[in-house]
This record gives structure tokens, sequence and C-alpha cells, in this order.
């Protein structure tokens, strides 16, 4: 069982390294691009369990280390 | 009195931290490291600078999830204080015993010179000797020190007078550019809503000796004196 989780800056949470990214990808190719945020992609494997556990574990992981909520959100993605 | 600077594995200023109170300020100082479960017989606890568990996910997340800091968490709901310095700082809001976030500087460099701060309230256990509006020069070390909080949050720390240190220019004033990271408020240093939890960025215990440059840091720390003598 693997598990998929997306940590994103919460909207309107300057994000310097986005910045940084969305000049460069400007420079790139002249697209026309007006914004980039960059978050995390987390993925967890477990042994033995099943779907609906899993993923009280992970909301639970989410809640208490992964994200943090003062500034994070967090989508679980997949879990399968 | 006796005071416990906490250290995990990453921890590099305890040593400074250490030495200034012991050496410059003749504090009853010693190790606690971060496995242990209890902070009985200390009075105040100190967590220093560094790269607590290397940063990883983000600065000072994991270090919330070790024993000590269970204990921490009970010593700062007794009222007793408890001051996190640069990623000690980091590690008391990520604990929630802070409001806000430390996030990136806004330069995305990691910065390292002296600033000027200013004390922005006395009505807390390591401000009550300084007096408000008082300029200190004080190092800041760090990558992650862009303080971050939502609208409510930031009027409150207003209102409150939670506010311990701004980052401001020589003569106390504060703008963009004497913001070293892009900080809201211009905030160096916040309090709790029990004013007994702080956290602040810039290394008083760096600034404890002229030969290092300055001892504004000593100047930081004498309110804590007081409380051996209290």
């Amino acid at each position: 069982m693997k598990a998929l989780v997306i940590i994103r800056l919460k909207d309107g949470i300057l994000d310097p390294q986005g910045e940084a990214v969305r000049q460069a990808v400007r420079a790139l190719d002249k697209a026309k691009v007006s914004n980039v945020r960059i978050g995390k992609i987390i993925e967890i494997e477990f042994d033995g369990v099943d779907k609906g556990s899993a993923e009280a574990s992970v909301k639970a992981m989410c809640d208490k280390l992964l994200a943090n909520p003062v500034t994070e959100d967090y989508q679980i993605v997949d879990i399968s | 009195m006796k005071l416990a600077v906490i250290r995990f594995p990453g921890s590099n200023c305890d040593h400074d931290l250490l030495h200034a109170l012991k050496y410059r300020l003749n504090l009853d100082v010693e190790y606690v490291w971060w496995g242990k479960k209890t902070l009985e017989g200390y009075d105040v606890a100190l967590l220093s600078g560094g790269f607590s568990f290397g940063d990883y996910l983000r600065a000072g997340a994991i270090a919330t999830l070790t024993p000590v800091m269970d204990a921490v968490k009970e010593f700062a709901e007794t009222g007793k204080p408890v001051l996190g310095i640069c990623n000690g700082f980091q590690i008391l809001t990520e604990a929630r015993l802070l409001p806000g976030a430390l996030l990136h500087n806004s330069s995305m460099k990691f910065i390292c010179e002296d600033v000027k701060v200013k004390v922005e309230t006395t009505n807390s256990p390591f401000t009550s000797a300084l007096s408000k509006g008082e300029v200190l020069t004080l190092p800041i070390a760090h990558m992650e020190g862009r303080y971050v909080a939502d609208e409510v949050t930031m009027k409150r720390l207003e209102v409150e007078d939670r506010v311990l240190l701004r980052y401001c220019g020589k003569d106390g004033q504060s703008d963009e550019k004497t913001n070293p990271n892009g900080s809201m408020g211009h905030i160096a240093g916040v309090l709790s809503e029990k004013r007994n939890v702080a956290g602040l960025m810039p290394h008083p215990e760096r600034a404890c000796d002229m030969l290092l440059g300055g001892e504004d840091g000593i100047k930081f720390f004498k309110s804590m004196v007081g409380l051996a003598k209290g």
C-alpha cells in the first residue's frame, strides 16, 4: 500500500523559491508564466494494512508532522 | 535556580549559549539531552540554535516529536520560562508553543550578519531588565527566519504587546530596508499568550564578548540574572 501526499504553501504566502523559478522559466522560453509555486510530494509505503487504516494513519501524520497548518495545505492524492 | 540548555542532534549553538550564561553571566546552567522525559529540577528551559535533525521536512519540525519536547510543553504549561533562539524559535513555533511560522528568507539566501533590533516589550521574563525602545545589535545567522502569521494572529501580537523584538535601523525605525529576511511586521521575536514562552531569530549568545564584536547579548540575558535572583 502506497500513499501519495502533496503539500502546498497556502495561497498568499510568499514563495521566494517559486518566484526565482518563475523568473528563470520566463527567461527560458519567453512564455508568459505569471506564477510558480513549489510544494512537496511525499510517498509513504505501508506493509499489511488496509486502505482505511492507511488513510487514517496518513491523515494523522499530515496533521502532526508532514504539513504545518499555519503555512501549508495538504492533499492525500492517492492510496493504493 | 538552574537553567537547561536543550540539545538535539544538529544543535550547534548549545556550547555558545552555555558558555555565555555560565561564564559571562555566572548562571547555573546544564545541557539536557533530547531523549530526556522531564525537566524536573530546572527553572528555565532554553532551546539553542542549529539544525535539529538536519532541519529535514521543515526547520524545527522533527525535533517537536522528541521526548524532551513533551517535557518542554509541560514545563511551559506550568508557566515556567522557555526561550528559543534561532532553531529553538523554529522548534517552538512548530510545537505550537508560539504562534506563526518561520519560512525561507525572502532573498532565498542564508544571512549571517549583525542586525539592529528594538525591544518592543519589557513585559516578559526575558526582557524585564531592558528598556522599551532600546536598540540592540545582535547577529543573525539563518536561512529560514521570515516570520509569517495569519492576519488575526498578527493583529493579536500587536494589540496584546507580544512582539518581543523588531528588526530596525540604528534610530529604532523599522522599514523594508532594515528588515533582513522579509518577516511580517519586521518581527524578530515573539511571546506566547501567557508571556512565559519566547522565541527570537537573533543570537544573543554570540554577542557576549567584545572579542566577538559586541556585548549586547549580555544586556539581553541580564533579565535572566534577575530571574535567578528572584
